[in-house]
């Protein structure tokens, strides 16, 4: 029994979000989606070419699926406003990941160029989804901008490092009232089931899947994993013990 | 502060002393580590290291692979003009060399940007030689508008400009620039350039920085290997790279290790970097700068750029020709210099979709 997830009012049957990107070719996508059973798949702006003589990514996505267009390549607000509103012109839909990267080093969001993005494109009507660093003010800020969910990296992009940042996550787990999509990092099916044991709504896998050797397998692999996690969070963990449970040392004078 | 004052903290620098003091263990331990610093990535440009070449290779691989999936971006460049006021030493375009110069129009300008995107590409690299009376800025800039109407990504590689130039440049929807420093060695810099514009070593130096003022999108560095000790060479473009990635951060940083090739006039070539040492070089810098895009150009030879594509280089020239009105004009008489690999844009698509990766078109759009 895993009840639906909802981003801005549209119903996603599944908690597995997945990339273009990295690919060896675009040719694998429609079987990446069909073996993840991934129903959203980001797409970044700057590498669709609507009017392509050469192969195009948007050939290879199944109609039925939704897509999120990204703003990658944007260093600064108006950037990724203006990517946002070009992705729609194009009829990319109204959905829009917004990436603000300001620094090529690391590839880090800068979360305050995120808030202003995000709520000048919540006014215009987008569902905004923002990619950030699990920063509880910034995710609370974003929640007051409009976002339709917060998108906090696990780790650094394409690190394959896993959830280093685990305990900031929690933390906006626990007090942001909107859907809580952990992005980038993700290295290993395991990382992504334990995003989704601690209460993450879903995940969105790129790198790990499409670098690995045996991409369609690996997205099968995810999928499995992310379901897994979601009903173990469902059904609520027993406690756990670190050992045997003497009897009380602490507070048994009051029975003596 | 600039970065001359790096290239002066390693200017009187005992190379030698150095690489002698290199022992395997510490290429070990380098090659282990998740981040390197100026003087491991030194080491690993060391005669020593090239015996690691394999473990540089894989780990350079791993590194690309992560950062940048199994994808080659493609690009093509445009050569519009090519009078030059200076005669630099190597150069096919150099003011001595008696060739015969042309001078692209704005139609013959369109012509070959028609034609050019014909092959699907969307990134082109716009050329000229050094003459700022004649490829001025408002020639290049109205230029730019027209391949703006074929092309979504717009490099230069042209002379030297300053801030303000360059910023009217970027409005007008350059995305990239390319820009050589040919040595680090000031000394031998002064007497390869011994005339013209590019003579100022300041200036040219300082040229990838004053356009990351300018807010540019992407800057493109490297020196032309052969001119002086290839691990000096090799070093201060790392370094120089390195420079510019941590000062201006939103700046995609990326390098070329273009090696000098046959042109007109009978330059000798003292430090030649053969494949071996060109791989090192490479692989070296991607564990260095593991986000830095490697841009190799048509100057190498097919069999070598299939080979390295899957060993660090991130965006690769196709279907080049460096002659100016060389592609709808059918101009080939003067080139900048002799290109090796002459396969077609739809020949190198398919030797990369071969290797499984990805040939990319496009990868930015004018906003």
């Amino acid at each position: 029994m895993e009840e639906i997830l909802e981003i801005g009012g549209e119903k996603i049957d599944s908690r597995l979000f997945i990339g273009t990107g990295k690919y060896p070719s675009d040719k694998l996508i429609p079987e990446i989606i069909e073996a993840s059973g991934a129903q959203v798949i980001t797409v970044a702006l700057r590498r669709v070419d609507f009017n392509a003589i050469t192969q195009n990514v948007m050939q290879f996505i199944p109609k039925n699926i939704k897509l999120l267009p990204n703003t990658s390549g944007a260093r600064n607000y108006e950037e990724a406003v203006r990517i946002a509103r070009l992705a729609k012109a194009a009829g990319c839909g109204n959905r829009i990941k917004i990436e603000v990267i300001s620094d090529n080093k690391y590839l880090l969001p800068d979360g305050h160029q995120t808030v202003k993005a995000t709520e000048i494109l919540a006014k215009e009507g987008f569902i905004v989804m923002p990619y950030i660093n699990p920063d509880l003010i910034i995710a609370k800020q974003l929640v007051s901008a409009g976002a339709a969910s917060v998108m906090p990296l696990g780790a650094p992009i394409g690190t394959n490092m896993g959830l280093k940042t685990k305990e900031m996550i929690k933390i906006l787990i626990e007090e942001i009232p909107l859907p809580i999509i952990v992005d980038a990092g993700i290295g290993k099916p395991s990382d992504a089931c334990e995003a989704m044991e601690l209460g993450a709504d879903a995940c969105l896998v790129n790198t790990a899947i499409a670098a690995s050797d045996n991409p369609v397998l690996m997205a099968k692999s995810f999928s499995e994993a992310i379901s897994a996690g979601r009903k173990a969070y469902l059904a609520g963990f027993a406690a756990q013990q670190k050992a045997a449970k003497a009897s009380s040392p602490l507070t048994g004078f009051l029975y003596e | 502060m600039s970065f001359y004052d790096t290239y002066l903290q390693y200017k009187n620098f005992d190379f030698k002393i150095f690489f002698q003091s290199i022992t395997e263990n510490k290429i070990k331990n380098i090659l282990a580590k998740e981040r390197i610093n100026q003087l491991d990535f030194l080491t690993l440009l060391s005669e020593k290291a090239s015996g690691f070449l394999e473990d540089m290779a894989l780990k350079s691989h791993n590194l690309t692979i992560s950062n940048f999936g199994k994808t080659i971006l493609l690009f093509i460049p445009i050569y519009i003009s090519d009078y030059c006021s200076n005669s630099c030493l190597y150069c096919g375009f150099s003011s001595k060399n008696k060739i015969k110069r042309r001078h692209l129009d704005y139609d013959q300008i369109k012509t070959e940007a028609e034609k050019i995107a014909e092959t699907g590409i969307k990134h082109i690299l716009l050329l000229t030689g050094d003459a700022p009376k004649i490829a001025t800025i408002d020639y290049i800039k109205n230029s730019v508008k027209i391949l703006k109407k074929y092309f979504t990504g717009i490099g230069i590689e042209i002379y030297a400009l300053t801030q303000e130039e360059y910023d009217i440049l970027i409005q007008k929807g350059v995305d990239s620039l390319s820009i050589y420093q040919e040595t680090y060695n000031e000394k031998l810099y002064q007497k390869l350039h011994p005339v013209g514009h590019k003579k100022d070593y300041h200036f040219r130096l300082n040229a990838p920085e004053r356009a990351c003022m300018a807010k540019i999108r992407s800057v493109n560095i490297g020196a032309l290997l052969g001119l002086d000790e290839w691990q000096k060479d090799a070093f201060f473009t790392g370094l120089h790279a390195d420079y510019l990635q941590n000062k201006y951060m939103d700046a995609e940083v990326s390098v070329s290790l273009p090696r000098i090739r046959p042109h007109a006039g009978n330059f000798k070539v003292s430090h030649p970097v053969d494949d071996k040492k060109f791989i090192q070089i490479m692989t070296a810098f991607r564990i260095f700068m593991p986000r830095a895009g490697i841009a190799v150009s048509t100057r190498e030879a097919p069999e070598f750029r299939n080979n390295i594509i899957k060993l660090g280089v991130t965006k690769m020239s196709a279907g080049s020709n460096t002659s100016v009105g060389g592609y709808a004009l059918n101009n080939t008489d003067t080139k900048q210099f002799d290109i090796s690999d002459t396969r077609s844009v739809k020949e190198m698509e398919k030797a990369i979709t071969k290797l499984d990766y990805q040939p990319v078109f496009k990868d930015w759009q004018t906003l």
